[in-house]
């Protein structure tokens, strides 16, 4: 009998993972792969190894050290790159997606430890990001990016960098505006304080004082701090729409009128407390409402995800050429690992290509010289050389952001609440005011003026205005507590008005890259451990599930090793003859149709069994396609109907699944949902559902990392929440049912306050305090309802 | 009470001073990563430390 092996399992000292061998070995250390190793040696000879007593396995694992970098020579490329530069130093900002904990924070701003030339690094944690002000005479951007990747750092490189673009668009000095609203109302409020308790006769000049000094404090409010109120009322009001900012706008307005001309006139006190208290609780409601992800990009679409430059063969010499530049006729060359960017033929070498970024279908295909190869497939094995017989921008794949549903910018996005009731509510109010100055003109001309303003005043929908935003953002921050990333809060009220579910297969509701696998064979110690030292040798996706199954570190005596791409593998282990692949290359016979993919083996010419993979299904599945009960619920699928049968208890509707539906064809099906009147959300993973996350009206992007690639979307869901869909769904609809609920709310403060002011006896105390207060309302109802139904959802 | 001209306008003029100073702080970036910082200083300083010393010890 044989000994079996001790089983035991060693994480990398680097990155964690499993160690499958033992042959990389410091010391006492053991790493996963070369790449660790390297990682660590580096950082060893730096006397940088705290890195590792931060944190434990802080590093990221590093299967591949091949990349190439020198298209970061290319000068146009750097320039693009480098935010600043000058004749010494040059700064530059790098994403990068790996920065998780303070062992990175303290590697990456000690670089200069390992180069010199690196002058100052600092991280921005919640970004990712990395500035460098390096001197660019002892060290150019390729050997800093090599410097990077070296250490495990790799930067995100692309030239169409909506990440860094999202950073600097939302500067429109809004904090500044609340800091000065904020100072104007503070100082106002201690002036107008007097006044609320009475002035005695001989204080008299301390009124005029105080009078002209809130007329002062309300300039900045009125120029500066709310002036985004006018340009959008005006704007609107050109666009012939009435939203909510024209009663802010007017409420605005009047309020710093009527102050001015009654501490002219010295007949009252005016309204400056109530005008600066507005505009400052207004302007801190648009702060609330604007929630950023700063890792998180909804914008992506294939330029962010192919390569910055590829390598093309010219006059028999091989130079990085920047995709821009790439024309048909290139010949390109494309080594393991990278991404193909144009159609294009396969002149030279084996293809094997992984499209899992477009179909999210995670085995490789197998391609045959001379045959057409759509771009985005990642090619892994031997390098391969193409030509180029489409532009980037022409491709089969690309083309898809051609179309139309690209081009509009958020239009026939439905209307919010808030938009729809804003139009009727300034109609109101407008009819309401006239109606009391046309009621008192005949009989009190001043009365019916002080009538008129006292409604525009007392009805400004400030309450209204900021049920939206308090009720959105508490909304955003649950769904981002449940790993469910929204792109603002308008989304939350699509979410509530979704009737049509339509999912992408693979990716989706698949899991795509692990699979389930399953041993249906009898094999012993030794057995497997023969398998395991024949797979060991591939980096086929399939051999390394299997290598993980059997996890036996042990390895035999190997020689006469073949890989048959796409077929399966042959070596004489230990003086026995293995044989692992489909049934074509084991048993040379046609594989009957199944649903699973299997992998026979063969040992010594006796057939074993075989190993079976088969998609399994994110958890909550059943949860989710539970919804066909109130949503219409569809499946579109890039792949052939294999799995059909399977899927049926699933969406056991007819004509509810659709399979070998190519890009174009999902953006269709979506947009005659849309015609037939449903309301329609897309769920899916790949660029091939970019098109119909687009067009549907509410698009959400599954991932399993979300620092990963995702295609542009509305909402952007991990996939471990997968199953919470329907709470989701169900809390969306809450949230709409708590804002219509604060909308009554401040409805019914607008109304005690018209009472007051339909008789023109508004008193500048009354308005100072019915303002903050039903602000206050609204706040802590919004705040507190939502909590209290995330937590009948169970969303927390 | 003509005394409250003049500390109306001190606690004006500070005001305006605790304005200035946030002003200047957003303009130096200060307020841009407040995340970032909480983890630095947890991490020790070991710049002073010669070269060829140990590592801390690693657990």
């Amino acid at each position: 009998m044989l000994k079996s092996p001790v089983l035991k399992k060693t994480a990398c000292y680097h990155c964690g993972d499993d160690c499958l061998t033992t042959d990389y070995q410091i010391e006492d250390k053991t790493f996963c792969c070369h790449g660790c190793k390297s990682v660590y040696e580096i950082l060893s000879a730096d006397n940088l190894c705290s890195y590792y007593s931060y944190n434990e396995h802080p590093g990221a694992t590093r299967g591949r050290t091949d990349k190439r970098f020198d298209y970061l020579s290319d000068p146009t490329i750097a320039a693009e790159l480098i935010d600043y530069q000058d004749r010494h130093i040059s700064i530059v900002t790098f994403y990068i997606p790996h920065i998780h904990c303070s062992s990175c924070l303290w590697l990456l701003e000690k670089l200069n430890k390992i180069n010199p030339a690196v002058q100052y690094c600092r991280v921005d944690f919640l970004k990712k990001q990395l500035n460098i002000r390096y001197d660019h005479e002892r060290m150019n951007l390729q050997q800093l990016v090599e410097l990077l990747d070296s250490i495990g750092y790799e930067p995100v490189i692309s030239l169409h960098d909506v990440i860094k673009k999202q950073n600097t668009a939302d500067k429109d000095n809004l904090v500044s505006k609340i800091a000065v609203a904020g100072f104007c109302f503070g100082n106002v409020m201690l002036l107008s304080f007097p006044e609320y308790f009475g002035l005695s006769g001989l204080e008299q000049t301390f009124r005029h004082f105080f009078g002209w000094l809130n007329i002062l404090f309300s300039l900045p409010i009125v120029l500066y701090s709310g002036t985004g109120y006018f340009v959008s009322a005006w704007q609107n009001l050109k666009n012939k729409v009435l939203n909510i900012d024209f009663p802010l706008a007017l409420g605005i307005a009047v309020l710093f009128g009527r102050t001015v001309i009654e501490i002219l006139t010295h007949s009252g006190a005016g309204f400056a407390d109530t005008l600066c208290g507005l505009v400052f609780f207004l302007l801190v409601g648009k702060f609330v409402q604007r929630k950023t992800y700063h890792h998180i990009s909804f914008e992506r679409d294939y330029r962010s995800f192919f390569p910055v430059a590829v390598h093309v063969i010219e006059n028999g010499r091989e130079k990085p050429l920047p995709l821009s530049a790439l024309n048909i006729g290139n010949r390109m060359v494309i080594r393991n690992n990278e991404i193909i960017p144009a159609d294009a033929i396969l002149l030279k070498g084996e293809a094997l290509i992984d499209f899992s970024f477009v179909t999210g279908e995670a085995i490789p295909v197998n391609k045959t010289l001379g045959e057409i190869i759509y771009a985005g497939g990642r090619q892994t094995g031997e390098a391969i050389e193409l030509e180029v017989v489409k532009p980037v921008s022409q491709s089969y794949l690309t083309q898809l952001w051609n179309n139309e549903a690209f081009a509009r910018t958020r239009d026939k996005r439905m209307q919010t609440f808030n938009e729809r009731v804003s139009k009727y509510f300034t109609i109101v109010l407008l009819s309401i005011a006239f109606a009391t100055l046309i009621f008192w003109l005949p009989t009190d001309a001043k009365r019916g003026l002080a009538a008129f303003t006292a409604v525009l005043i007392v009805a400004c929908p400030c309450a209204l205005a900021l049920s939206t935003p308090f009720t959105m953002s508490a909304a955003l921050s649950i769904f981002d507590r449940n790993h469910f990333y929204l792109k603002n809060t308008a989304v939350v009220e699509q979410l509530a008005a979704i009737d049509t579910i339509v999912m992408d297969k693979t990716g989706t509701i698949t899991l795509g890259a692990a699979d389930n696998i399953k041993l249906e064979a009898d094999l012993t110690d030794y057995q497997k451990q023969l398998v395991y030292t024949l797979c060991s040798n591939s980096n086929h996706p399939l051999s390394r599930m299997i290598c993980q199954y059997i996890s036996n570190p042990a390895k035999l005596q190997i020689w006469g090793y073949r890989e048959i791409a796409a077929n399966g593998l042959t070596a004489i282990v230990d003086n026995h003859g293995v044989k692992i692949g489909n049934a074509q290359f084991v048993l040379d016979c046609t594989e009957q149709p199944s649903t699973k993919t299997k992998v026979h083996l063969v040992i010594d010419e006796k057939y074993l069994g075989y190993f079976s993979f088969s998609h399994q299904y994110r958890e909550g599945m059943s949860d989710v396609t539970a919804l066909a009960d109130n949503y219409d619920l569809y499946l579109l699928s890039g792949d052939l109907d294999h799995e059909r049968r399977e899927l049926e208890r699933f969406f056991p509707k007819a004509n509810s699944m659709y399979f070998n539906q190519s890009p174009q064809s999902k953006l269709d099906f979506i947009q005659a949902l849309q015609q037939a009147g449903n309301t329609v959300m897309m769920i899916g993973d790949g660029l091939n559902d970019a098109g119909a996350l687009k067009q549907s009206d509410l698009g959400i992007a599954i991932t399993d990392n979300v620092n990963n690639f995702s295609p542009g979307s509305d909402a952007i869901l991990d996939g471990r929440s997968f199953d919470k869909l329907p709470a989701f769904l169900r809390f969306s609809k809450d949230t709409v049912a708590i804002i219509h609920c604060s909308f009554l709310i401040s409805l019914t403060y607008n109304l005690a306050g018209l009472s007051y002011a339909v008789t023109g006896n508004l008193s500048p105390l009354t308005a100072a305090v019915l303002m903050p207060l039903s602000t206050v309302t609204i706040i802590s109802f919004t705040s507190l309802a939502t909590r209290f139904t995330a937590k009948r959802r169970k969303l927390i | 009470m003509t005394i409250l001209y003049f500390l109306i306008g001190c606690s004006v003029l500070l005001a305006l001073g605790f304005l200035g100073a946030f002003f200047w702080a957003q303009g130096n970036g200060q307020n841009d990563d407040l995340f970032t910082p909480s983890m630095r200083m947890l991490i020790e300083d070991d710049e002073e430390k010669p070269d060829g010393t140990e590592p801390p010890d690693e657990k």
